[in-house]
């Protein structure tokens, strides 16, 4: 009965929304000068190849410190929400240990996860030439920690280190974004004030490449510590009337 | 776009549709969880194919493994069956 009153309002907006979508028509140009603009000057003014990074750091910077302050925003509801209830602060907790993976999935995890790292630093690295960017290797450097994580239950991460991270590279993005208003030529948040470069080559787009590797390194140490956090407090064992 | 990729995003589309349906009447929150990171799985799939690479990572590391671990640890720390 409940799922039926769920799947009629789900049609019910639905189809709203299609009715909405319905009365645009497909494919045709509703903000003419926008996108000439974007894909005219990120390769040309700004020496970015990757449109998309261009317009997420340098067009729409603003935006993505706006992002990234929720991300941190979120995690540190979350710790602030569980912190009572995790048992240790450092150390290793005896629970955790008792429980021993198999010595295929510890084998495995110990092949895949430099490969893992090692892919999510190529994509946040990469971000200015290309797809991917600060945010997706963040995500994935965070799932090789995972991995490590759920098949290591001695693995143990330190919190102040991905605290340190966290700040680091956020202070980073800020402060890259005010020397815009000091060396930049525009006087802008986050104009840029490096040297471009050539296009296509691993040191071009200025600022861009450097605000994105601060992206990455911010974005992998949350979703680590919100991981762990997790983690942590399933292994504490505080649900004794386990189904 | 050739007919073999609009064949592909027609049967990944129609993928999506069965998967939701079944997470949605599915009484074992765990299989629920496996069919939403597979529509996760055929959605970067069709974001590749429709040439937007940068929202198919996003697609392929959040939605299929962080969602889904995330829901697996919170259905461990709480119950597994849906009950009426």
């Amino acid at each position: 009965m409940k799922k039926l009153i769920v799947i009629t309002l789900l049609l019910i907006l639905g189809f709203y929304l299609m009715s909405t979508f319905i009365s645009v028509p497909f494919g045709a140009e509703r903000i003419a000068g926008v996108k000439d603009y974007y894909l005219k000057q990120s390769p040309e003014t700004l020496k970015v190849s990757n449109v998309v990074t261009a317009i997420v750091v340098s067009f729409r910077g603003f935006d993505t410190l706006g992002e990234v302050t929720v991300l941190f925003l979120a995690s540190t509801a979350l710790g602030s929400i569980l912190y009572r209830r995790r048992t240790h602060h450092s150390g290793l907790n005896p629970q955790r240990e008792a429980v021993v993976s198999s010595t295929l999935v510890r084998t495995g995890a110990k092949v895949l996860f430099p490969m893992i790292i090692l892919l999510g630093a190529y994509v946040f690295v990469h971000g200015h030439l290309t797809p991917g960017g600060g945010f997706q290797g963040g995500a994935i450097i965070a799932t090789g920690f995972l991995l490590i994580l759920i098949s290591y239950r001695k693995f143990f991460i330190n919190h102040n280190v991905l605290t340190w991270v966290e700040a680091l590279a956020g202070t980073t993005f800020v402060l890259i974004g005010i020397g815009g208003f000091i060396f930049a030529n525009q006087n802008n948040f986050l104009e840029n004030f490096l040297p471009e470069g050539t296009l296509n080559n691993l040191i071009s787009g200025g600022v861009v490449g450097i605000i994105y590797i601060a992206v990455g390194f911010k974005v992998g140490a949350e979703i680590t510590g919100i991981l762990d956090t997790l983690l942590t407090i399933k292994e504490a064992g505080l649900n004794p009337d386990e189904n | 776009m050739g007919i073999g990729s609009i064949i592909f995003l027609i049967g990944a589309l129609i993928f999506i549709l069965v998967a939701a349906i079944y997470a949605v009447i599915q009484k074992d929150l765990i299989h629920a969880v496996i069919a939403t990171s597979l529509i996760s799985l055929a959605l970067s799939l069709v974001f590749y194919i429709l040439q937007a690479p940068d929202v198919a990572l996003t697609e392929a590391a959040i939605g299929i493994a962080l969602s889904t671990i995330i829901f697996i640890i919170t259905i461990r720390n709480t119950k597994r069956y849906e009950s009426e």
